[in-house]
């Protein structure tokens, strides 16, 4: 007989349990990648993972884990595993991408070209 | 809930002294300097030995008591008073264990898998706050659970969110927001109390004498005492000190308590106006060692409930996953 102030624990059979279980490795699942979708036209974004034996008992799980409150149209699982992504060391690739400003509207001065030959034509 | 400020350690720093002097120095002030800029470490960057142990440290135990402090919490949830109060209990106790499944992928990837850490919990390896050793006799102590301990660990994770590790800082993110309307529920049932019947009040100052001493309890050691954590403090891995954070909780919760003609046990205790400390008497730090070694009154049954829970589970765990789609290691990519 247990001796706790909860009913419900006092209703197992607690101490039959010998007091050395232990979980095996891989006894919980591989795990997911959770996508949330926050309103219809909008990304989904990662917000995180959970730990489930499917894709779709990974969904019912993601639904409950990020998906019970505020707003969501949306999820997506993806087996971690899966996603392949780049080494965080070779982050100096995209160092320079500041400087490509031919790549970016604002390398263009058309204003400056156009007030030239304005001034050029008087 | 339910990070408290004191993370156990266990004897044995010299070995770890001799795995920090492995780290490549040229390495070591690369991550020194990134984390003094304030950039976040991922889980695939570079790390010392000792932080990538410290952090599984503090992640794991943590992740253990919103497992564990959603027990004392449980008990109550068929008890709660009235349809609101079973709701916003349920809801809670629900977010805790949502919290515990957060932080514990946050620890995975730093390499420690699921059951590993779980198994550490069940041989008492592994420790958790120690607040939750003690019962919750009466629905005053659900309300104060609710208010304090959860206002503690809010002090305690809001300042964590700010620390070094990518993957801790947004498991916390969503924890703080949600511990917001845990905040909310237990001060809301809280007050009911202290400004209902007799019977009410006396219930919750009942409660709240008993509590006190754990909740003095829960930042931990006071830092006279408390083991080094320069290096912590610098790695961004502890963003304040116990007793900076016990006076931060002080600070904005004391006033709470007073307003509602509650009294809290402790003659010394007090703010003092030069310094703008709080001063109080020294909890009983010997009894607070004492429930961590496992000699509380409910350290046990805890114990016993999880190694039931994961027992019963195993079968349903097994038969739910096809062997042939089980991955060697499964581990979270951030």
């Amino acid at each position: 007989m247990n001796e706790s102030l909860d009913p419900r624990v006092n209703r197992l059979r607690l101490n039959n349990s010998d007091g050395s279980f232990s979980v095996e490795e891989g006894e919980n699942w591989n795990v997911f990648e959770v996508f949330h979708q926050e309103k219809r036209g909008a990304h989904h974004e990662h917000v995180g993972c959970v730990h489930a034996p499917d894709a779709n008992l990974a969904l019912i799980f993601a639904k409950e884990q990020f998906g019970r409150r505020k707003k969501c149209v949306n999820l997506w699982v993806v087996r971690s595993a899966d996603i392949l992504a780049f080494d965080l060391e070779d982050e100096d690739m995209f160092a320079n991408n500041p400087d490509k400003t031919y790549r970016d509207a604002s390398g263009f001065k058309v204003m400056d070209k156009i007030n030239k030959f304005k001034a050029q034509s008087k | 809930m339910y990070g408290g400020g004191y993370i156990y350690e266990d004897s044995g720093r010299s070995r770890q002294q001799e795995e920090q002097l492995q780290d490549d120095p040229v390495k070591l002030a690369a991550f020194e300097a990134r984390i003094a800029r304030g950039e976040k470490i991922e889980p695939g960057d570079w790390m010392p030995v000792e932080y990538r142990r410290q952090l599984i440290r503090l992640i794991e135990q943590h992740a253990h008591s919103e497992i564990i402090g959603a027990l004392p919490e449980g008990t109550w949830i068929t008890r709660a008073p009235g349809f609101k109060r079973k709701l916003a209990l349920i809801a809670k106790v629900q977010d805790e264990i949502g919290h515990g499944q957060l932080l514990y992928n946050a620890a995975e990837t730093l390499g420690k898998s699921r059951e590993a850490m779980i198994n550490d919990l069940l041989s008492g390896k592994s420790k958790y706050s120690n607040v939750f050793n003690y019962p919750a006799e009466t629905w005053a102590d659900v309300t104060v659970i609710g208010f304090l301990i959860d206002a503690a660990a809010i002090v305690n994770q809001v300042a964590n969110a700010k620390g070094s590790y990518g993957p801790y800082c947004r498991a916390l993110e969503r924890i703080c927001y949600e511990e917001s309307f845990h905040l909310k529920q237990g001060h809301d049932a809280f007050i009911e109390l202290a400004t209902g019947t007799a019977a009410q009040k006396a219930m919750l100052q009942d409660a709240l004498n008993r509590w006190w001493q754990p909740i003095m309890h829960f930042f931990g050691p006071p830092d006279k005492v408390s083991s080094h954590s320069e290096k912590l403090m610098q790695w961004k891995v502890k963003m304040a000190s116990n007793d900076d954070m016990r006076n931060q909780f002080l600070e904005a919760y004391v006033p709470k308590i007073w307003e509602l003609g509650l009294t809290l046990p402790d003659t010394l205790l007090k703010k003092n106006q030069e310094t703008g400390k709080w001063e109080y008497s020294d909890p009983d730090w010997d009894l607070f060692f004492e429930v961590i070694k496992g000699n509380g009154p409910c350290n046990k049954e805890r114990l016993n409930v999880r190694k039931w829970a994961e027992e019963h589970g195993s079968w349903i765990r097994k038969a739910l996953m096809r062997e042939e789609e089980r991955e060697r290691t499964a581990l979270p990519v951030a």
